[in-house]
């Protein structure tokens, strides 16, 4: 910081006016320098010097020319005697699809988009028919331990995350009363015991909503 | 017409594009150019240090976050390049001291055709100010930079931006009066 900046300009509004001038203030700050304009008319003056600053600095800039095809010739002689990139590149998975996204039109991009829907919508679909079909056999019954008039209740499957870890799962299933009653099934699922035959319908379909908040569960949906 | 973003064009340079490059350094190159030049006033010097910053976003591409926007990144390679220049020749601390001793000399023609103008008189102070100086104004007014940008290139506050735009701008009014041009202000 120089000397000179260990003061301040008269008002904050004041320090704001080459932003004001060049567009670049948020709306808000736009707004409080647009109503202070307004109602100060010696402010209202040094903003016309700010403008005037503002168009000469413009001028000026413009008039320095541009380099001359030297400079990208140099540029590219540089650039080809960088060793090549091995293993390509380093660049993050966020911004290799912001490139990928970017590279398609926007018609193929709404094509892409409703095709992933419809292979979502078919993947649920198959695992559904999957656990149907699971449910109609004594899959999910142990052969030592028949189901028992104490298994009866709402159930839900259930997917869990990846990346959730055996202690994330076990916490998961304690601090929320619940239990494995089946599992693992095709899709990698879990028959999980949500609560008793008592359960209403409506309060049943809560708590599945309130599971798949949770950052352990990959997919939530009620059964038989 | 839909032109590919920046941040797009980062991606593809990451991953060795090299018509992506030229995209990018068309798009860009004169403005970087002239953020330069101003700071080290050397045409054939700001001409080596656009190809060293671009060489540099070559280089780095695929460390580019997007946290900023790519032409913030791009000034902020360009100020370090040029300010290393300067501490080389040792120019930034004389930046003043040659203003001052420009503008003590009794005016040559073209200043006094200058005069005439306001405009011109304006401009020419302009490129009397300090390097530090130069550097906030033209980010502010030429580059249209924002209050938080300025401060991500220059590696200082947001209220210090604030401040040095202030007498970056006092400094000027002050110029213009030895020219003979009483602005009121400050």
């Amino acid at each position: 910081m120089t000397s000179d900046e260990q003061a301040a300009p008269q008002s904050d509004i004041e320090a704001l006016l080459p932003w004001h001038a060049a567009g670049t203030l948020s709306r808000r700050d736009a707004q409080r320098v647009e109503e202070a304009l307004a109602r100060d008319p010696e402010l209202a003056r040094r903003y016309a010097l700010v403008r005037e600053e503002l168009g000469e600095t413009i001028h000026l800039n413009e008039t320095l020319g541009a380099p001359s095809a030297r400079a990208i010739e140099a540029l590219f002689a540089k650039i080809d005697a960088e060793p090549k990139r091995a293993g390509g590149s380093t660049v993050g998975l966020g911004t290799r699809l912001a490139g990928w996204l970017g590279g398609l039109t926007p018609r193929t991009l709404a094509f892409a988009g409703s095709a992933a829907v419809l292979a979502i919508l078919l993947q649920a679909g198959l695992l559904a028919g999957l656990v149907l079909k699971q449910s109609d056999t004594a899959g999910f019954e142990s052969a030592s331990a028949p189901r028992s008039a104490s298994e009866a209740g709402v159930f839900v499957l259930i997917r869990f995350a990846p990346q959730a870890s055996v202690a994330d799962i076990n916490a998961f299933l304690a601090q929320n009363k619940l239990s494995i009653a089946a599992g693992p099934l095709p899709g990698d699922l879990y028959k999980v015991r949500l609560g008793d035959a008592a359960m209403s319908k409506d309060a049943a379909a809560d708590a599945v909503k309130k599971l798949q908040q949770d950052k352990v569960v990959g997919f939530v949906v009620g059964t038989q | 017409m839909q032109t590919t973003s920046d941040e797009v064009l980062i991606a593809r340079i990451a991953g060795g594009d090299r018509l992506a490059m030229q995209v990018l350094f068309a798009r860009h190159h004169v403005r970087v150019y002239r953020f330069v030049l101003r700071l080290v006033r050397n045409e054939a010097t700001a001409e080596d240090l656009i190809s060293e910053v671009f060489l540099d976003i070559w280089r780095q591409a695929g460390k580019f976050e997007g946290r900023s926007a790519v032409s913030t990144w791009m000034l902020s390679i360009a100020r370090f390049k040029a300010l290393s220049v300067l501490r080389r020749r040792q120019e930034s601390e004389l930046d003043e001291e040659l203003a001052e001793r420009i503008e003590d000399q009794a005016d040559d023609p073209e200043t006094a055709l200058a005069k005439k103008d306001k405009g011109a008189i304006l401009r020419q102070c302009l490129t009397k100010l300090s390097a530090e100086h130069r550097e906030v104004i033209d980010l502010v007014y030429y580059h249209e930079k924002s209050v938080e940008e300025v401060a991500e290139i220059t590696g200082i506050p947001q209220p210090t931006v604030k401040t040095r735009m202030f007498y970056a701008r006092k400094k000027l009014s002050e110029l213009l009066k030895a020219q003979g041009i009483d602005r009121g202000w400050p």
